[in-house]
């Protein structure tokens, strides 16, 4: 819906020598990534290592103090969050991030109408958007809550609540989807349940994910960026990454080890 | 077939949808007959006063409860609209422009478009505590404008007309104030649909949306600023209008009208009817004029009984009386509000002591402090009391203590049943889920 015409790189998310820095601590130092359309990509790295940061550089809620992000051929320095969301990227919150008071179809339903080009209509009932209603439907479909359709946000269970906020994030379909620890805080068998319906509703799409459980990782992902105080030092297949010395030695050795 | 049976389920605005028929039908017939059981020409003039408060309480919720913006100077744009409406009215008197009297009022909700376009504009910059200090600041700005330039707005005086201009269409002139409240009826009814509709738009459910979470909004493709900016100048051009009523219906306007006083009562009132419900505004707005007219009558000290109730509404029912009816509504619809009887009945008669010895007190301090010369003796309430009589003083403050005590040792009762009642009607709703 939001697709953007593709560079002549091809690719759809490109990190160049991105930097960000927070007083006089640089956080993000000199980040470089290329993910192709339709690739899932986990981000993994130690506490502190700049995951969310990063996250937080491409959907726009904070500016680069240097480098360049692209998304489907364009740079998107210094847009705010809106105008990436236009430009087709959509983002999840590692902490359930709804509008709480909404009903469950009506939070859905809020995030399909900018792609749906309703903008800030105030002349036309949301009752009569037959598009926007059944799209809204269909994710709800998706995400197995069309039985808790008009139930409050706030009173959704943890897992529903998690559930909608990938929703949220799909249903203005976005060609790449950042999400920022889907499963955090989930038992073991919500999580095995959860990363099928993450593959389900993001097929087709461009896929970043932070995650730290290596079980969902290894379900979700193509490739692994390993993300060490700010650097991206290894960015490959699973095996590959696992096979890496400087992983190892930096940070994953023990962890990939033991996982599998 | 399910699709059929999903899309019936989105049109919810059809015309044969009975029960939303029934509520604005009703609604109607009441403006309409309302005058006609209230006949005398002080009910007129408050039945009018209730109608244009309608429409500037339900413009200020488009702020406060759809929006979740808390502004302190929105009396700037209904204000601004009433002296918009009143110059125009002369205007129209002098022969200038060849305007209908019923139409002055559009001129004021222009006007209010206006103003809120050109100082919305840095208003909706910001939200939250930095929102409320800019329409603080802006009321405040307006405020002084209003003694610096006479010419607008008619120095102390302020700037008075007369709305009988001509010989008017069919016998109509407004000039009694019979036919000017049913054109303000007709103007608070069309006003009041075109709000709720408004509820009901991608714009309006956005605006709640900026007012649950205003981040995520952000990354769902919607500029906050923009939500806000756009809400906001609806609400001006709403709160104009009713401004544009005012002026036509006391046909004059002082510097007052764009006060912080007024801001002020616009907020009380609103959140005193209750913000989150759509018609609670609508509460809050007769109980404006009731205050505002009979309260006022009845005693000086008004003000205070005022701010007493709000502060006991802020502290039980931060929801207003729109949440409580609909809260009370919710228990009644599941057969129980027979076993709150009993817990209501104590809180009120309660409530009613504690108010009956705060309110002695508060009578026999206003006369001593304003009524001094006609001696001790008060009335109150049938009785004499002897205000200079400590234990006239140690009485009203015993009955204040027992009914404020009483009042505690009922709301726990009373908070005790209701959990109860409320955990029966969540297991009801759970039972029937399943059912489903």
């Amino acid at each position: 819906m939001n697709a953007a015409p593709a560079a002549a790189s091809g690719l759809a998310l490109e990190l160049r020598d991105v930097r960000r820095s927070f007083g006089k601590t640089e956080i993000i130092r000199g980040a470089s990534l290329q993910v192709k359309p339709g690739e899932r990509v986990a981000i993994i790295g130690p506490n502190g290592a700049g995951k969310s940061t990063l996250f937080n550089l491409i959907s726009g809620r904070f500016g680069a103090t240097s480098g360049e992000i692209v998304l489907n051929g364009q740079s998107i320095d210094g847009l705010t969050p809106f105008e990436i969301n236009r430009r087709g990227l959509s983002r999840s919150f590692q902490v359930s991030n709804l509008f709480t008071r909404l009903s469950v179809f009506e939070n859905v339903r809020c995030a399909v109408l900018w792609s749906l080009g309703y903008r800030y209509a105030f002349w036309k009932f949301l009752a009569d958007l037959r598009d926007a209603n059944e799209r809204a439907d269909q994710v709800l479909e998706m995400i197995k809550l069309d039985r808790r359709r008009d139930v409050l946000a706030m009173n959704l269970t943890y897992a529903e609540q998690r559930a909608l906020e990938i929703g949220i994030t799909i249903a203005g379909g976005s060609s790449v989807i950042l999400l920022d620890e889907p499963t955090a805080g989930m038992s073991k068998s919500e999580t095995s349940r959860f990363v099928q319906l993450i593959r389900e509703v993001t097929t087709g799409k461009t896929l970043l994910t932070v995650e730290h459980d290596m079980g969902v990782v290894f379900g979700l992902a193509d490739k692994i960026a390993v993300l060490v105080y700010g650097e991206v030092i290894a960015f490959d297949v699973p095996e590959a990454v696992r096979g890496n010395p400087r992983v190892q030695e930096a940070y994953l050795g023990t962890a990939l080890a033991q996982g599998h | 077939m399910a699709a059929t049976r999903d899309a019936d389920r989105y049109y919810q605005f059809r015309p044969y949808n009975v029960g939303r028929w029934i509520v604005w039908g009703g609604f109607a017939l009441v403006l309409a007959v309302a005058p006609l059981v209230w006949t005398s020409g002080f009910a007129q003039t408050m039945l009018s006063q209730v109608g244009i408060g309608i429409i500037v309480c339900l413009a200020y919720n488009i702020l406060l409860g759809q929006g979740g913006m808390l502004s302190f100077g929105h009396a700037v744009y209904s204000g601004l609209g009433s002296f918009l409406a009143i110059h125009t009215l002369n205007g129209a008197s002098a022969g200038t422009w060849p305007l209908p009297v019923s139409l002055v009022p559009l001129v004021g909700g222009l006007g209010g478009l206006f103003f809120a376009a050109l100082l919305g504009y840095v208003t909706t910059k910001k939200s939250g505590t930095t929102f409320a200090m800019i329409t603080l600041g802006i009321g405040e700005l307006v405020w002084s404008m209003s003694l610096m330039i006479p010419e607008f707005f008619g120095g102390e005086g302020g700037v008075s007309g007369n709305r009988v201009v001509g010989k008017g269409m069919l016998g109509i002139t407004f000039g009694p104030q019979i036919q000017l409240y049913y054109l303000i009826a007709v103007y608070c009814f069309v006003c009041t649909v075109a709000m709720f509709a408004l509820t009901r738009t991608p714009l309006g459910r956005m605006l709640n949306a900026v007012r649950d979470n205003p981040e995520r909004v952000e990354f769902i493709g919607y500029s906050t600023q923009t939500v806000r900016y756009l809400a906001f100048m609806l609400s001006g051009f709403f709160a104009g209008i009713a401004g544009g009523l005012g002026a036509l219906n006391f046909e004059i306007v002082t510097a007052e009208v764009v006060g912080a006083a007024r801001s002020g009562a616009y907020l009380l009132f609103v959140f005193l009817g209750g913000a989150t419900f759509f018609f609670g505004p609508i509460i809050g707005a007769v109980l404006m004029v009731i205050a505002l007219v009979l309260l006022s009558e009845l005693t000086k000290a008004w003000l205070l009984y005022l701010g007493l109730i709000f502060l006991v509404m802020v502290m039980y029912a931060p929801g207003g009386l729109a949440s409580l009816i609909m809260m009370n509504l919710r228990v009644a619809a599941f057969g129980k509000l027979r076993r709150l009887w009993t817990a209501y009945l104590a809180l009120g008669g309660a409530g009613l002591v504690a108010l009956a010895g705060a309110a002695a007190m508060i009578e026999m301090l206003y006369h001593l402090q304003l009524n001094a010369a006609l001696g001790p003796d008060m009335p109150f309430l049938g009785a004499t009391l002897d205000t200079h009589s400590p234990d006239t003083w140690f009485g009203a403050v015993f009955v204040m203590l027992a009914g404020v005590g009483a009042f505690e040792l009922a709301r726990r009762v009373f908070a005790h049943d209701w959990g109860l009642v409320q955990e029966e009607i969540e297991k009801e709703i759970k039972r029937r889920e399943v059912a489903i």
